[in-house]
């Protein structure tokens, strides 16, 4: 049933270098953009059913401070950063200097400083897979949301559901942030559309099976 | 004493029948659909989650028949029937149908969420199955969950709290 997904290692082995390379650059841009260090997980490439995508990250009703981006260009494709609503709410706080701003609260302007984290972060990462593979990467206006997790990571399955009953998750996490007292926990998650496979392989110069 | 009663959980793409006691869930519907088919006098349930609005949009030959609202509903009434549940009797309450983020962008995929709720009140306007209730579209989740002894659609959202249908 699911043949599209037949990858080889060296197939797996790509995209986990374009989870490490993106995630990185994203890294390197919030360090930057809080002044801190900021560190990083090794990528995470499995094929995975849409539940088990979403126990990736606590369950389908799991709450998560999401921003959202399309990807438009030589490929398609849709991106994720979730984080859980209080560790965003820390995040907005050291970017506008004001303790009583709350993502989490709908607060408008930590809302937007989100946002906007989002939006670089998001970029970095594009970018850097831009960069590697020498494709041409739009990233379309992000979106943020507050909200549950199956009920914003479907978004970015559907065009993967009219050829599969799975997907390639890639997943970064990133986390200790220098200074903060808990732990960060970050997710990116980078679903390209089916199509796009092909193209990045090709790019790479990787054969498809 | 609270009774605990079993609470059946149906996944993305997927479909399943409860009795009472049980109840009949699904969680963290965004664009996509619950729909619950219910035997009031025979205190049956059926719930199936609904991601796209037709079967045709599969590039695959062989799919999971839930996914989509034409051959989702037709695979849930084939299973109520193989228990004896007769389509006649049976009502309809449905959830979700969200768009998550509200785009610009208005590709097809933007805007699912209301393509899927239409699609499924025309089938079942199609199988003369009526529906008694639904909450469909606006930008939240939603996790729902069937309570077969009084004929109640339980929906929980983050920022509305719950309500009955």
């Amino acid at each position: 049933m699911n043949d599209y997904f037949n990858f080889e290692q060296i197939h797996l082995d790509v995209l986990k270098e374009i989870g490490n390379i993106g995630a990185g650059n994203a890294a390197t841009s919030l360090s930057h953009l809080i002044n801190r260090s900021v560190s990083m997980d090794v990528p995470v490439v499995n094929v995975v059913t849409f539940d088990e995508m979403m126990m990736e990250i606590g369950g389908k009703d799991e709450v998560q401070a999401t921003v959202f981006v399309q990807a438009n260009g030589d490929i398609s494709g849709n991106m994720f950063f979730m984080i859980p609503p209080d560790e965003a709410d820390l995040f907005a706080q050291l970017m506008i200097g004001d303790p009583s701003e709350k993502v989490s609260e709908g607060d408008e302007i930590a809302t937007s400083a989100f946002l906007e984290l989002g939006n670089i972060l998001t970029g970095s990462y594009l970018r850097a897979f831009s960069d590697f593979t020498q494709l041409d990467i739009n990233q379309s206006v992000p979106h943020a949301a507050i909200d549950m997790v199956g009920a914003m990571l479907t978004q970015g399955l559907l065009e993967i559901s009219t050829v599969s009953d799975q997907a390639i998750m890639i997943e970064t996490i990133l986390h200790d942030i220098e200074g903060f007292d808990q732990a960060i926990k970050g997710h990116f998650f980078l679903l390209p559309n089916p199509d796009a496979y092909a193209t990045i392989f090709q790019a790479l110069g990787v054969h498809s099976s | 004493m609270t009774q605990v009663s079993e609470a059946v959980k149906v996944g993305i793409a997927d479909l399943n029948v409860a009795q009472h006691p049980q109840t009949i869930m699904t969680a963290g519907l965004g664009s996509c659909i619950g729909l619950v088919l219910y035997d009031e006098t025979n205190k049956i349930a059926g719930l199936v989650h609904i991601m796209l609005p037709d079967s045709s949009m599969s590039r695959n030959q062989t799919f999971k028949e839930a996914k989509f609202a034409d051959t989702g509903l037709l695979a849930l009434l084939k299973l109520m029937e193989s228990q004896g549940i007769r389509k006649s009797r049976l009502k309809a309450k449905m959830a979700g149908g969200a768009q998550m983020f509200n785009s610009t962008n208005s590709s097809e995929m933007m805007r699912i969420g209301y393509r899927n709720a239409e699609a499924v009140r025309a089938l079942l306007k199609e199988h003369n199955i009526p529906v008694v209730s639904e909450d469909c579209g606006g930008n939240k989740g939603r996790t729902i969950e069937f309570m077969i002894d009084d004929s109640l659609l339980k929906i929980r959202t983050i920022h509305e709290g719950v309500t009955y249908i």
